[in-house]
């Protein structure tokens, strides 16, 4: 039954073009703090100081760039998996709206100094609660849509996407629990956490890297779970490995935050059950990675010639390789090396850049045409040069991390024969500056990339006109 | 332990933590055996096309989970991590770390107990000593005072021979110890001082080593200094050793310009050296005061020791160390 309904294309559309526009003012952000740590002078005025943009960095890649990404292909995903509309087409208007001002908000608030301390929840009370009223309403919208639907079972996408609105729900408020200031009888934008000392902190790295978990990792298994076999047109290799990696993915990733607090205050045990937690996870994160890449066992030869599959299979190969390297790193033995150092940052944008990023990237490309009506992108062979560009900017970025904080970690425990420390922390940042130039350049790569992919984007506009598709009617039940 | 206020939280602990591991082998176990058709798709299609193959899971994946497991109940029976119980190898991050520092001073005590018998002069002029000594200055001191010891603003210089707390080994020796701190009240002992008056007495502090001022203003400067400066920096401007820094030389602190002399009367000032005696231990202070000594202002023992700084609490200031 070829009805006359169409799926919401339209917030979808909105979030898609916004994913484009966030990656390049995030990862200018990006590029400038980079640029700082070459050439401290940049740090021209105190709301363009390495300290402000930092946190305007990180929340405009995750939250803006990462969760329009998010957002556009879970609504896309969902409707036509749930062969439905998208529920409360309303409050789906409100989430876009309601998202692209709280970006905006935090645009303003962390260069001018509003900051709740609190790393990657940065964004001071009254945010939280404009966050908090979005993401419920995104959960409405998600969840009504699932309940909705005209196919008996629910697509494999869809639990990854769920698990992951359900959990950044409790995540960010429980993490962001926070007493405001009253001033002089004014409430104030300011706020202190409702937690204090190593309990604080265990809740802010259970936050932390939970964010990691289902933010960067099962909302966006969520979106390769769908563009992948589609964009290679193979079914999904293994339905019995998705589901057993799912729910051990997100039982195990709850265990894991004390990994980031090795060696403090924290308990020995807390640290040590961390760490195992951190082990198991191997298994379930590297289940996604198999799930992504074998589903295009059979089809090897479209990678030749498809671009946008390049960017999937490579975002999973760099999903493989930080999911790898961060049980590695949650070893205490390894974690005494490589804790405070670079070496992290290169594991944290090997994870954004090479996975986050790469497979949004790929899926905006499969969507933007079909969004604005067109056979394909307005140039396949520019998606091809931005593929290789990015590759290659991600490349030589975690490539001059690795370096740059295995040398810091063993210059930092140097001692000389009379137990001095060889190298005082000065020499270790002066040893680092080549690194940091080799990144900053990696770093600009990959935002060239984003420019081109901003003019393929409106060219294909241009020539285009916004398309609703008609529900599609389910298969035949079996 | 005292990771607990009472004995349930240790059982809940072993139990969810146990419960936990195990259950992820369980799962992993029984979702094993589920039934197969390899290359057969589960009959699902969702959006036209999405299918998904019936593959077992992988079996190399199995036993990468499997491991993971074992290893994590092995590592659970040697090291803390199952609530009060300690592990069979009884490691603890304090007991390593308390067995790293006793072994550190087993092997490194000597060398620095070698010096600490001689006297600072001696050490001074060791050149093996003078070494180590920089090692310890670049690690603890050149946050503040700089790689080059030349210090910056608000912190002093240590190469000169213009000493706020003294520059004699035990004046160095005690700076280093017990940490220094300085208090320079707003508008001194004169807490009635308008701006203007204020601003006279910044032109007459400026005359006071020859720099260029309003030679009116500092007229009636010199008559306020009196009441409210003398106390602490002498009728003359001159200081005193460990209670207010000399306004009459070429060190400033702070700075010599107008703008900041009168932003140090109007709003004082605050400084503090934080005290490293009982986290280095006597031999490195020994040898870190020698160092310090022999930048190139240590001045000789006194005949009589200095009065101690903490003799005049009402002022003392490193504010303007001129």
């Amino acid at each position: 039954m070829q009805s006359q309904a169409t799926y919401n294309y339209k917030v979808v559309r909105q979030f898609a073009v916004m994913t484009v526009i966030w990656g390049i003012v995030g990862m200018l952000v990006g590029v400038i703090i980079a640029a700082q740590l070459v050439w401290p002078e940049l740090n021209v005025h105190e709301f363009l100081s390495y300290g402000r943009l930092r946190p305007l960095h990180t929340n405009a890649v995750i939250f803006a760039f990462g969760g329009c990404a998010l957002f556009a292909t879970s609504y896309f995903a969902v409707q036509r998996t749930s062969h439905v509309p998208l529920f409360a087409p309303a409050l789906a208007a409100f989430t876009f709206w309601g998202w692209q001002l709280i970006i905006v908000l935090a645009a303003l608030s962390l260069p001018l100094g509003f900051t709740s301390g609190k790393e990657y929840a940065e964004l001071e009370w009254p945010i939280d609660i404009l966050i908090t009223l979005v993401w419920v309403s995104y959960a409405v919208v998600f969840f009504g849509t699932i309940v909705k639907r005209t196919v008996s079972h629910i697509y494999v996408a869809n639990w990854f996407f769920g698990g992951f609105i359900l959990t950044v729900a409790v995540l960010h408020l429980v993490n962001s629990a926070a007493v405001p200031v009253f001033a002089a009888g004014i409430l104030t934008p300011k706020s202190y956490s409702a937690y204090a000392g190593v309990q604080d902190a265990m809740i802010q790295w259970w936050y932390g890297h939970n964010a990691v978990g289902f933010f960067l990792t099962a909302g966006f298994l969520g979106m390769m779970y769908y563009f992948v076999p589609k964009q290679a047109g193979r079914p999904v290799y293994s339905y019995r490995l998705s589901v057993v990696h799912f729910w051990a993915l997100i039982f195990t990733y709850m265990w894991a935050g004390p990994h980031h607090l090795h060696y403090t205050a924290l308990p020995d045990w807390t640290q040590s059950v961390g760490m195992i937690f951190s082990l198991i996870l191997l298994a379930p994160s590297w289940g996604g990675m198999i799930n992504g890449i074998m589903t295009l066992s059979g089809a090897w030869h479209k990678l030749r010639d498809d671009p946008i599959l390049k960017f999937m299979i490579t975002s999973l190969s760099f999903y493989g390789m930080s999911t790898f390297e961060g049980p590695m790193m949650s070893i205490k033995t390894v974690n005494a090396l490589s804790h405070y150092t670079d070496w992290t940052v290169g594991h944290v944008h090997s994870g954004a850049l090479g996975w986050v990023a790469m497979i949004s990237i790929g899926s905006i490309y499969y969507l933007l045409p079909r969004l604005f009506g067109k056979p394909e992108m307005h140039s396949k062979k520019l998606i091809e040069v931005h593929f290789w560009i990015a590759t290659i900017g991600v490349v030589l970025y975690i490539a001059s991390m690795w370096i740059a904080g295995v040398m810091q970690g063993l210059m930092w425990r140097a001692t000389n024969v009379d137990g001095t420390l060889t190298y005082s922390f000065v020499e270790s940042v002066k040893a680092t500056y080549p690194f940091w130039t080799i990144r900053l350049l990696g770093g600009l790569l990959f935002l060239s990339g984003m420019f081109i992919m901003a003019y393929n984007m409106f060219l294909t506009m241009a020539g285009g006109k916004a398309v609703d598709a008609p529900v599609l009617a389910p298969a035949a039940a079996h | 332990m005292s990771d607990f206020v009472s004995g349930f939280w240790n059982i809940y602990v072993v139990g969810i933590v146990l419960v936990s591991v195990i259950g992820c082998g369980v799962f992993l176990w029984t979702q094993s055996s589920a039934k197969h058709v390899e290359g057969e798709t589960t009959g699902h299609v969702w959006d036209g096309d999405l299918q998904e193959f019936s593959n077992p899971l992988p079996s190399w994946w199995r036993w990468l989970f499997y491991i993971t497991i074992v290893f994590s109940l092995f590592y659970l029976a040697m090291y803390p991590g199952l609530g009060t119980y300690q592990g069979q190898f009884g490691w603890s991050s304090t007991g390593q770390y308390d067995g790293e520092m006793k072994k550190a001073d087993d092997q490194y005590g000597p060398i620095y107990k070698k010096f600490q018998s001689q006297d600072i002069m001696t050490v001074a002029a060791n050149s093996e000593a003078k070494e180590m000594g920089q090692r310890l200055f670049l690690t603890y001191c050149s946050q503040c005072h700089g790689s080059d010891a030349k210090g910056a603003r608000g912190f002093p210089n240590l190469t000169d021979n213009d000493w706020l707390f003294g520059g004699t080994p035990a004046q160095i020796k005690e700076s280093i110890q017990k940490g220094r701190d300085a208090m320079m009240p707003a508008k001194g002992v004169k807490p009635d001082l308008n701006g203007d008056q204020i601003k006279d007495l910044a032109s007459y502090v400026k005359s006071l080593s020859g720099l260029a001022s309003d030679s009116i203003r500092a007229q009636r400067g010199k008559e306020l200094f009196g009441p409210a400066c003398s106390a602490c920096h002498g009728p003359d401007g001159k200081g005193m050793v460990g209670v207010a820094p000399n306004l009459a030389d070429k060190t400033w602190l702070y700075s010599s310009s107008e703008d900041v002399i009168i932003e140090t009367i109007t709003k004082g000032r605050v400084n503090r050296m934080p005290a490293f005696g009982e986290f280095l231990g006597d031999a490195k202070v020994h040898l870190l005061t020698a160092y310090v000594y022999g930048l190139g202002g240590g001045m000789k023992e006194a005949p009589a020791p200095a009065a101690a700084p903490a003799a005049a609490p009402a002022e003392a200031a490193p504010a303007e160390k001129k």
